[in-house]
């Protein structure tokens, strides 16, 4: 038997919560005031997802990647496991846009195989 | 001098919403006049998620949110300037403002909707005296610096205030590579959403001392490090509670004010409480045609809220310029502060002029569990509403009838917070 504490986020009671696990299996949940806390403690000790924002570099002319580093705000699509955040972050360090970005845009595909796509925020027309 | 029906001072959220509003409700003659280089306001710098659920009922970002209703502007073709600062408001509804292209210039309007949104509260929170190294930014500079210029202000960070720009910050820096070595707050709880202490700093193991101060900087050019203690129950630092960080950077994330410099030159009424214009329940200012909305009204959480209020107040001034709506004497109800709550948006419905329903919003001065919102007119009590929870970063509302307020012209009507049995 292992527990897990955490807080509730779904309102500002924020109660403590004790998850209870056996062999990765939750046993019991207490501390919530609502089932809102259940349903939330048992999500977040077996798959946390988060949904990662960020921007990446966009240029106008890709042979000179120094001459302008203007950025694009971006968002994964779809909420990743909390563990993968930082390998999306590296790819997203590592992407360059090429203006003109439309908002919706797919920036890069399946993100770190989360088979998540990060998207553009908003438009960027170019210079 | 050019003319127009309604003048709106910012183009953010509450602009946009007033004017799309506005345009909506019949008028003609709009312009927005906004002094950034693109439209969006404050949004355009919030790259995170959270924004819009109560309005798309889906999770938007920043500039997500504000895309939505820009376009809404550029669909109506409605007319807006860029680069373009509000100077002056006279009383008689004259706007003065400047750009390059223009220079200096007057306009005549029918109407003027306030819309400047709100700046950080200046340093003065950070009372150590002498001189400033570089390596100190408030958090919203730092939001602007990394979000919109790409650039990194520091490596590794030390956040003093654990309002929600100042979690945001915490995260978005880690996520860029950079170490936040602790959060620092000088309350003993944090102003911030319970959902951005999981989600920005325990996600990251970056720790939140609350009851805790900067109590001195060190570095001459640039900041080298920073020394946060204990405070105690009157904010005085416990000697001996001393941790020392090194660091080159050093956040703060004091809170945020309307912007109000405008309407006190042009001479409306401020609340000392809001630091924003009083209004009624047509967001009309103490000057007849002067409306209000948004966070240059009070500083709100949820952008939602903004939208919604600048929408109503788009109303207002549409049917103001259209010779609509005008006050009616003797007809005024006065909303006031009972115990609990620390201030309401509006402060008087005009009972005639109102709509069937009016909203008034407030904030309750600490943390309430199961306690009652009570309205009392002429000390009656018309609504009983217990609520689980209370907080004073959680803004609150009633709404009321206009049914049952046309009972009562020239009455008192007061919020309050109250146990049952009061
Ligand atoms: C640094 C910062 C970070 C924030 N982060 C969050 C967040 O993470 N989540 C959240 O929900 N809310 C956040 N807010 C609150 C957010 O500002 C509001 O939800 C919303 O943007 C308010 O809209 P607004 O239109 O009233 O103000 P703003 O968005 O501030 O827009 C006001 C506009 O008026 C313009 N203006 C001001 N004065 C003049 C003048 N004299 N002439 C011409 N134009 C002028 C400004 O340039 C600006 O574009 C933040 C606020 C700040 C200041
Ligand atoms: S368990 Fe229920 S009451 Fe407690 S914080 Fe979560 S949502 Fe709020």
């Amino acid at each position: 038997m292992e527990t897990k504490e955490l807080t509730c986020i779904g309102c500002p009671m924020g109660c403590q919560i004790t998850v209870t696990m056996e062999n990765g299996a939750v046993v019991s949940v207490a501390g919530n005031s609502c089932k809102i806390g259940d349903t939330y403690a048992r999500k977040e000790v077996i798959c946390p997802m988060r949904i990662v924002t960020s921007t990446v570099r966009v240029v106008n002319d890709p042979s000179d990647l120094k001459k302008d580093p203007v950025k694009v705000p971006v968002k994964t699509s779809a909420d990743i496991p909390k563990s993968a955040i930082f390998d999306v972050m590296d790819v997203i360090h590592k992407t360059c846009a090429k203006a003109p970005v439309k908002i919706g845009d797919i920036i890069v595909e399946n993100v770190a195989n989360t088979g998540v796509n990060i998207i553009a925020t908003k438009d960027y027309p170019g210079k | 001098m050019n003319s127009y029906d309604i003048v709106i001072v910012g183009g953010g959220p509450a602009g946009l919403a007033a004017a799309s509003a506005a345009r909506d409700a019949g008028c003609e003659r709009i312009l927005i006049l906004e002094r950034d280089r693109e439209l969006g306001g404050i949004l355009n710098q919030c790259i995170h998620n959270g924004f819009g659920l109560h309005t798309f009922k889906e999770e938007l970002t920043g500039p997500e949110y504000a895309a939505r209703f820009i376009d809404k502007v550029l669909e109506k073709h409605i007319e807006y300037k860029l680069n373009t600062m509000v100077m002056d408001i006279a009383p008689d509804k004259t706007v003065t403002a400047m750009n390059r292209t223009d220079g200096m210039f007057s306009i005549k309007a029918k109407a003027v909707i306030l819309a400047m949104g709100c700046r950080e509260r200046p340093r003065g929170a950070l009372n150590i005296p002498g001189f400033r190294p570089a390596g100190i930014y408030s958090a919203g500079t730092a939001q602007r610096l990394v979000n919109i210029d790409g650039y990194m202000p520091g490596k590794r960070i030390v956040i003093l205030g654990s309002g929600d720009i100042g979690l945001i910050m915490a995260r978005r820096m880690t996520l860029e590579g950079a170490k936040v070595l602790c959060v620092a707050e000088l309350m003993p709880y944090s102003g911030g959403l319970k959902r951005n202490i999981v989600q920005c700093l325990n996600d990251y193991d970056i720790p939140l001392l609350l009851s805790h101060t900067v109590v001195d900087i060190q570095g001459k050019e640039r900041v080298e490090g920073v020394t946060i203690a204990k405070v105690d129950s009157s904010s005085k630092p416990i000697p001996g509670t001393e941790i020392h960080y090194d660091c080159d950077t050093l956040m703060l994330s004091t809170g945020l004010i309307p912007e109000n410099e405008l309407s006190r030159s042009a001479g409306i009424d401020i609340n000392p409480v809001t630091s924003g214009p009083f209004v009624s329940e047509n967001f009309e200012t103490s000057i007849p045609g002067v409306f209000a909305c948004g966070n240059v009204l009070h500083v709100h959480d949820l952008v939602d809220y903004v939208s919604e209020e600048a929408g109503r107040a788009g109303q207002s001034a549409a049917a103001y310029a259209a010779g609509h709506a005008k006050h009616t004497e003797n007809a005024d109800i006065r909303v006031k502060t009972g115990p609990g709550v620390r201030y309401t948006v509006p402060t008087t419905i005009d009972t005639v002029r109102m709509a069937d329903k009016t909203i008034v919003r407030f904030r309750v001065t600490q943390v309430y569990k199961d306690q009652y919102i009570n309205v009392y007119i002429n000390g009656t009590r018309i609504q009983h509403k217990k609520k689980r929870i209370m907080a004073p970063g959680e803004m609150e509302q009633v709404i009321l009838n206009k049914t049952q307020l046309a009972e009562y012209p020239n009455a008192e009507l007061t919020i309050a917070i109250e146990p049952e049995q009061a």
